[in-house]
């Protein structure tokens, strides 16, 4: 397949420069240190309204910490943040228009759910009449209507959090933030929420920032991605680019579910060879490798039981664990000293502990350099 | 096994409520028939005792006292200890853990040490013999008590909860006082339960600390338990009317209780 080549966003995402944008949120060389450790390096990220921009990165990447300070509730060690362009960082929670909801599902448990819903109307002095018109209405969105006067605590899992969502929406906040939402909920209310969420923005005019730790969801909701590891920001950009052309080996890592399989390669002359000994006549990117030690990084589902298309080349390994769902197989195997992972469409009975043969499509394999940044050719 | 297993409780239960029975039963009798026979239940019915100490001021009036400096003391305990509580829960600073130790080690030592220099110093700037005197006295020992109850009480409470409110845009105090202390009633009944008890039992400190105005029942019924004979009757009915005010308070709490004595941890 014939690859345009990618818009590629300079390290740290800068696009703070230039804001064409009415609204943006604009975070220019922040960072946060508590004590000696450092919990976000210095960032500079451009946040914009129209889609999601999402925070993906694995548990203590330094998500949470990121949105407080984008809400204000965590100062910064460094840096600015500006909101359509006025610098707010000084400014305290409560002047700012923000929302944000949690993991946990955080309600008030001594108001009812329409108190609960209300309560940012009633700080805000709204008009009675309106609060009831707004709460209604979020209420009826949220499929909340039949349970306006119980506590938070007589909720389901699924309800106590849209209970949380619609306090959120209910004030036309200008910066939604929100902390990983559906990783408490069950399976089902998962993909339901999933399904709704970006229908819930559609409309709005505010800039919805999302954390996960899932790839999936992250490239269900398309919008932006920035990618974080330990505290830094490793890309940023539209999130089917940082997926299909991670920048370096972190982010294509932190990017990658099953993990992305790695291996030395050494390029020499016209050919790769893999430490393991497969060898392959290098094309595309690889062909203006020079001589030399790479990292090759394949994800899972180019590595396959069955020759596919691309450049297929077969790799051999013990097999340690095999994981057969529904309509799809995962084979956790060891090649030359580290475990891989082949993910494939249908069902593919193999042996636990006996040596396997598997087609690994060399030909969308990204390469990194020494310094785990990838080459791009 | 299923006969030994009632049994035994059943025992331990008939173990723990006998004095107490022993002490209503007596308040019912004269003085004659507490010191003449051995009876499991009154003969001569009276509620003479009774009537005394709700007719005699000296009697009645030591409930009053009490009362007074208890409820005095329980609202000052958990007024101070809400913020301090809530500061050691949420807020990380210099020797925090050292301070938040520190405070409990104020219940370490024995109130005799303490009575000495109470009775100095109130004299010397006029409390002595007020409510507000035994009231700040206890608070020595209750507000440590309260604000560890409480912390414990608030760690339990996630600090997310804190934020949304700051985020819905309430500023703090409306925030603590609307959200956060109902958040937390039941460890705010729990802490003011244990102050309460804790004031209601102490004797020395208040018997040191007061001399007619404000003197507690306890100091009452030990001195008139050496005036004119013994006077046992009227002790028991005291005795029983003491009990009641704990009784009633620890209702409202009874679901809260085991948590409390964990200090509010689970």
């Amino acid at each position: 397949m014939p690859r345009e080549t990618p818009e590629l966003y300079p390290r740290f995402g800068a696009r703070a420069d230039k804001c064409e944008f009415p609204m943006a949120l604009e975070l220019i060389n922040v960072s946060k240190r508590v004590g000696a450790d450092q919990h976000i390096y210095p960032t500079d990220l451009t946040l914009e309204p129209g889609c999601l921009n999402i925070l993906l990165g694995t548990t203590l990447s330094g998500k949470t910490t990121l949105m407080q300070m984008m809400a204000g509730l965590d100062p910064l060690t460094t840096g600015s943040l500006r909101f359509n362009g006025q610098d707010v960082t000084k400014t305290p929670v409560q002047k700012r228009n923000v929302s944000m909801v949690y993991q946990q599902f955080i309600n008030y448990p001594n108001f009812t759910v329409f108190e609960n819903i209300a309560s940012p109307l009633r700080v805000a002095r709204v008009p009675e009449t309106d609060i009831k018109r707004r709460v209604g209405e979020m209420a009826e969105l949220m499929k909340l209507s039949a349970m306006l006067d119980r506590r938070p605590s007589e909720l389901s899992g699924g309800q106590q959090q849209r209970t949380a969502m619609a306090r959120a929406l209910v004030k036309d906040a200008e910066l939604v933030l929100l902390d990983e939402p559906l990783a408490n909920l069950d399976f089902k209310l998962r993909e339901e929420l999933r399904d709704e969420l970006p229908r819930l923005f559609a409309d709005r005019n505010c800039v919805v920032v999302y954390a996960t730790t899932e790839p999936v969801e992250a490239l269900l909701f398309a919008g932006n991605t920035a990618t974080l590891h330990e505290g830094c920001v490793t890309q940023f950009g539209p999130t089917s680019d940082v997926y299909r052309w991670p920048q370096d080996l972190i982010t294509a890592q932190v990017f990658s579910e099953p993990p992305m399989n790695q291996a030395e390669v050494i390029k020499s002359g016209g050919s790769l060879s893999l430490a393991g000994g497969a060898s392959w006549t290098a094309t595309g990117t690889a062909a203006t490798l020079g001589d030399g030690r790479y990292t090759m990084g394949l994800r899972p589902h180019h590595v396959t039981p069955k020759e596919g298309g691309g450049q297929p080349v077969k790799v051999s390994g013990e097999v340690l664990v095999t994981e057969l769902s529904g309509s799809e197989s995962v084979i956790h195997f060891k090649l030359g000293g580290r475990a891989w992972v082949s993910q494939s469409h249908g069902i593919h009975p193999v042996e636990v502990g006996g040596h396997e043969e598997l087609y690994a499509d060399v030909a969308e394999a990204f390469y990194f350099d020494q310094t785990g940044q990838r080459i791009t050719g | 096994m299923n006969r030994v297993s009632r049994f035994v409780p059943a025992l331990y239960i008939i173990f723990l409520m006998l004095p107490i029975y022993w002490l209503v039963n007596m308040s019912f009798k004269t003085t004659n028939e507490i010191l003449g026979d051995f009876t499991l239940w009154p003969r001569q019915f009276t509620l003479e005792n009774y009537i005394t100490i709700f007719t005699d001021p000296t009697w009645y009036m030591g409930y009053v006292n009490s009362l007074a400096y208890v409820s005095i003391n329980t609202v000052l305990s958990v007024a101070v200890a809400l913020p301090a509580a809530y500061a050691f829960s949420r807020y990380r600073f210099l020797g925090d853990k050292h301070l938040f130790f520190w405070l409990l080690t104020n219940r370490m030592a024995p109130a005799a040490v303490f009575a000495l220099p109470f009775f100095q110093l109130y004299s010397a700037v006029g409390l002595f013999d007020t409510y507000l005197a035994v009231a700040l006295a206890h608070t020595l020992f209750n507000i440590p008590l309260a604000v560890w109850i409480l912390e414990g009480f608030m760690s339990g409470v996630p600090k997310e909860l804190d934020e949304t409110a700051y985020v819905d845009g309430y500023p703090f105090w409306s925030f603590f006082i609307k959200i956060f202390i109902p958040t937390i009633a039941a460890g705010i009944g729990v802490a003011a339960f244990f102050c309460f008890m804790f004031s209601w039992v102490e004797l020395l400190l208040a018997k040191t600390l007061t001399a007619v105005d404000a003197k507690p029942i306890a100091a009452t019924m030990t001195r008139t338990a050496s005036t004119s004979g013994y006077e046992l009757g009227l002790l028991a009915a005291a005795g029983t009317l003491t009990i009641i005010p704990g009784a009633f308070v620890i209702y409202f709490v009874r679901n809260y209780i085991a948590k409390g004595f964990a200090l509010g941890r689970v």
